[in-house]
């Protein structure tokens, strides 16, 4: 079968790596369709922040050689973008930041690394919210991302970049972070799939810190098979990530043909609360309906500390980012001022004129839970509800596989619509932030719409259970379509 | 507080001193990265891009560091902690590349231990050891008098650092110093750092407070920062003390704060109250384990623990009958007792510590030299020694033949052969020589024969300078006084 390459674009991954392997059609072909679809598009999205066309080029190369030689890695020629947090040597690292904007890094992450050696080509950086604080991506520097599905809106964030590339078929699959939701809710809103590892199974090495104890690397695609495809790849102990565990990663492939028979899935009655948009509501309950016909049975668990996740996650991950963010001080890298006076107007300037507003509000909220006095009353008690929400989601496994819900409470909301009220768009991540509380895995994948925007279903597992949440997403996706849908004018 | 606080020279006053020593822990590498820690490179080529704080870089904990500091406080009678903590300490300086230390605040690795040292009247005090916790150093900023720059070198930044803090046991400036020499020799003992003060490896801030004697509460302390030697820290507590002291006696009070210490003009100042006025923030390293120390490790580590000083000391004296005092100066080193020990197996080992704290240390100070650089080994030490013993040579020749063995000339032995130094024994050839001294000066013998029994010295002058002090002594003596006498 010969493909036109003109279609290349509406291929997964999964279709992709075939069709290179065949011979189909070549990685340099590929990468060029994709180039050129990435230089029509891109203006009108904003989605990438550097394009790397000619190292993508010599890549893709290098890939169709390795083909011709036999010794095709696993992940030989297929197109990647990297969200712009991950490290990647010589090329320019921002994290949508003006604080980074012209900084080169000298090295790669290890994310970036592993799928760079299993053949991967990167077609470039992603915009992102600044340093990933964020859930709507106009936080960056870069100005914000459209949402391919309608561009007054957001694609979420802080991974909107990758989302909004992924979705427009600019790319089949992209690298994201997610600290509090920073993967699933921007792939919910652009109608992709996003997963949030296990805390400790990617690496964070080379992947800028927002806060360390929250940070997880994972990938949005346009399917579960994909993402399964990719994780293989990147997770995995990372003897530079003191906080990557020793753990042997299973074929999340091999894993994808369980079926649902059996399967207990717990509903958190919270979760269907006034705060979720009636439409998502309805089209999570119908999601769910598919997989009980499948098997699955639903069951009722209770998560009582959840609704604590938004304030305790707002007093950890600033703390953690106001120290984290300490190394941009205008001394040996980043944004410094000119002619500064003194040490204080250096440090004052570069870091005044470097970040913006997100951000100096994280830090200094940050600073301010750390301080003494303040210290036992917001860290400290924070500490121990995370350590209560961990508990209630380890009690629920152990009546349940996982835990299905809504996302994100809104599909894609306007650019501009809450950037006057942070609450409100904390409010954003209520159903994801308790994953990233307690280290759980969490995948989202399309269940339809409202209002002609995408709906995203979330699965949460117990820990190390990707396996599980890739499977479930993959039957679910077996016996639906949602995920195939293209936005209109990216067809 | 103890009730045996040393008497501070009639004063009515009284110092309350804790010690804060930063030592430098001797590894190849650095405590969360793979740089090596040479000391002297030219400036920031020993720092990778993690000591550089750069984006994205994570710390990895240097298991070598962790088993260094189980090993100080094994020797200090600590408790090594089953779980302890690293945090950030968060300020800003130039030389400090991520805008934290990594540190140990609430959890350290080492918690209360003790050591003994000896007191002014040389007692034995127990002084407390709080805790000893690991941290990384900062790099240096090197201010130029040159032009408006300061340079930052990074090489140091992420060397392994144990902070030893005392408790506030110490009494006395020479109290703080015999505390700190102590640590010294301990940790040298340990092999766990070169100590080495020049290159800023072992360092300490010191706490000082005075109350009117019998007050049980504290004086409001100041914090004397980076003494770098044990003159300075004597120097910059006394300095201190008689500070305080005026102060309050002027019905001031002493204002806690942080003060440097001038070696120039011997006193200490404040600090810019900017330099010092820090909130830091502490909390956990997220990017770090706790790290958690089982059982077995610390049988590992107390596996390799050497015999310790006090021990050593306490050994010496029963072992060879040495003096406690010599002893001690002995076991200040492990090198040096080693060469002790070396020598004394193959002589008088009473003789051999005199030599030792005698002649060779003397020639060692004269030279600059460490122990493990003298020109004599302790095997040749002890050869000579055993001349002495089986009166090939006297002590005094011994001294010549020492000089030129360091100079290299040779063994023992092959000196006092090639420089004909060998004792005369014999009796015949002395009595030659007597007969022939006495012979030569009637008139001193006739005043040595009516009563004038000083001039005996004269005649075994005569003989020695006859003998080119080859004459064994004794016989000389002997065979004198039978001839003048008969």
């Amino acid at each position: 079968m010969s493909v036109d390459s003109r279609s290349l674009h509406v291929l997964t991954l999964t279709e992709l790596a075939r069709g290179i392997k065949e011979g189909e059609f070549s990685a340099l072909e590929l990468t060029e369709t994709l180039l050129r679809r990435i230089e029509a598009h891109n203006p009108g999205l904003n989605a990438f922040i550097t394009v790397t066309g000619e190292q993508a080029l010599a890549s893709a190369e290098a890939a169709d050689k390795a083909r011709a030689a036999g010794n095709a890695p696993v992940l030989n020629g297929l197109p990647i973008v990297h969200k712009d947090l991950f490290c990647t040597s010589g090329v320019l690292t921002t994290c949508g930041s003006r604080m980074l904007s012209d900084f080169v890094s000298p090295y790669d992450a290890t994310v970036v690394a592993r799928l760079k050696s299993a053949g991967a080509v990167t077609l470039g950086k992603t915009n992102m919210d600044e340093f990933a604080m964020g859930s709507s991506n106009e936080t960056s520097w870069f100005g914000p991302v459209a949402n391919p599905w309608n561009r007054d809106r957001s694609p979420g964030g802080s991974s909107g970049g990758s989302a909004a590339a992924v979705a427009a078929r600019l790319v089949p699959a992209g690298t994201g972070t997610d600290t509090g939701g920073s993967i699933r809710q921007p792939a919910a809103l652009t109608g992709t799939v996003g997963i949030k590892p296990t805390y400790g199974r990617v690496s964070r090495y080379g992947m800028v810190a927002f806060a360390s104890s929250l940070d997880q690397a994972g990938v949005i695609t346009r399917s579960a098979e994909d993402a399964a495809l990719l994780l293989g790849v990147m997770a995995g102990f990372d003897e530079r990530d003191s906080t990557s565990v020793d753990q042997p990663v299973p074929d999340y492939l091999a894993a994808l043909g369980t079926p649902l028979e059996g399967l207990k899935i717990g509903i958190v009655r919270q979760h269907f609360d006034e705060g979720l948009d009636p439409q998502c509501a309805a089209r999570i309950r119908e999601s769910l309906e598919v997989l009980r016909a499948e098997g699955a049975t639903l069951v009722e668990v209770d998560l009582p500390n959840l609704e604590l996740s938004v304030p305790t996650y707002y007093v950890v991950a600033p703390a953690e980012c106001s120290s984290n963010m300490s190394r941009f001080d205008g001394v040996r890298f980043g944004h410094r001022a000119a002619d500064p006076e003194d040490l204080l107007d250096l440090y004052c300037r570069s870091r005044g004129e470097g970040f913006g507003a997100e951000v100096k509000r994280r830090i200094m909220t940050g600073t301010y839970v750390l301080s003494a006095g303040y210290y036992d009353a917001y860290y400290l008690k924070a500490q121990k509800v995370r350590q209560l929400i961990g508990e209630d989601f380890r009690n629920a496994f152990g009546q349940v596989d996982v835990i299905a819900g809504p996302t994100a409470p809104t599909p894609a909301f306007a650019l501009g619509e809450k950037t006057d009220d942070p609450i409100t768009m904390y409010l954003n991540d209520i159903y994801t932030i308790g994953a990233n509380l307690a280290g759980n895995p969490g995948i989202s994948l399309p269940c339809g719409f409202a209002e002609k925007l995408p709906v995203g279903l979330q699965l949460v597992g117990p820990h190390f259970a990707e396996e599980k949440l890739l499977n479930v997403a993959h039957q679910y996706q077996l016996l639906t379509d949602w995920h195939k849908a293209c936005p209109g004018g990216f067809e | 507080m103890s009730a045996a606080a040393t008497r501070n020279a009639a004063s009515e006053w009284e110092a309350v001193i804790g010690l804060e020593i930063h030592m430098q822990i001797a590894t190849a590498s650095k405590i969360f990265s793979g740089a090596p820690t040479t000391y002297g490179a030219e400036p920031n080529t020993q720092a990778s891009l993690i000591d550089l704080g750069y984006p994205g870089v994570l710390p990895v904990l240097n298991e070598e560091v962790v088993r260094k500091a189980c090993k100080f406080g094994l020797a200090v009678n600590a408790t090594i902690a089953a779980r302890s903590v690293f945090a950030r300490k968060n300020y800003f300086y130039p030389d400090l590349p991520k805008g934290y230390q990594i540190s140990q605040y609430e959890l350290p690795i080492v918690a209360r231990g003790e050591l003994t040292i000896l007191d002014e009247e040389g007692r034995e005090k127990r002084i407390g050891i709080t805790r000893a916790h690991l941290e990384e150093d900062a790099g240096k900023s090197l201010h130029s008098s040159l032009d408006e720059y300061t340079r930052i070198d990074l090489n140091r930044a992420g060397t392994p650092l144990l902070e030893i803090v005392s408790d506030p046991d110490l009494r006395s400036a020479k109290e703080a110093v015999a505390y700190m020499r102590k640590v010294h020799t301990l940790v040298r003992y340990l092999e766990i750092s070169d100590g080495n003060m020049q290159e800023g490896s072992f360092r300490c801030d010191a706490n000082v407070s005075i109350r009117r004697r019998g007050n049980e509460r504290l004086g409001t302390r100041t914090e004397l920062k980076n003494l770098n030697s044990f003159r300075f820290v004597e120097k910059a507590i006394n300095f201190e003390i008689e500070r305080q002291q005026e102060v309050l006696e002027d019905g001031g009070a002493v204002v806690q704060e942080t003060r440097l210490y001038d070696s120039d003009l011997d006193e200490t100042r404040p600090m810019r109250s900017k330099e010092e006025a820090n909130d830091y923030r502490y909390f956990p390293d997220p990017d770090l384990l706790p790290v958690v120390i089982e059982e077995a490790f610390v049988e590992s580590v107390r596996e390799t623990l050497p015999e310790l000083p006090d021990a050593k000391r306490q050994r010496f004296v029963e072992q060879y009958d040495l003096r406690p005092g010599d002893a001690e100066i002995l076991t200040v080193s492990r090198a040096l007792a080693d060469y002790f020990e070396t020598a004394a197996a193959h002589s008088d080992p009473k003789l051999a510590a005199n030599w030792i704290l005698g002649d060779l240390s003397a020639a060692l100070n004269r030279d600059g030299l460490e122990i493990d650089d003298s020109r004599i080994s302790p095997e040749g030490l002890a050869e000579l020694l055993a001349r002495i013993a089986d009166s090939t040579i006297s002590g005094k020749i011994a001294k010549d033949v020492f000089d030129a063995m360091w100079a290299g000339e040779g063994t023992a032995s092959e000196i006092i052969d090639s420089r004909g130094l060998r004792q005369i024994t014999d009796a015949s050839t002395i009595e030659a020589v007597v007969d022939k001294v006495i012979e030569a000066n009637p008139g001193q013998a006739a005043e040595y024969r009516s009563g004038k029994d000083k001039l005996l010295g004269f005649f075994v002058g005569q003989v020695m300078k006859e003998t080119k002090g080859k004459a064994n002594p004794a016989e000389v003596n002997r065979i004198l006084k039978q001839r003048l006498n008969s």
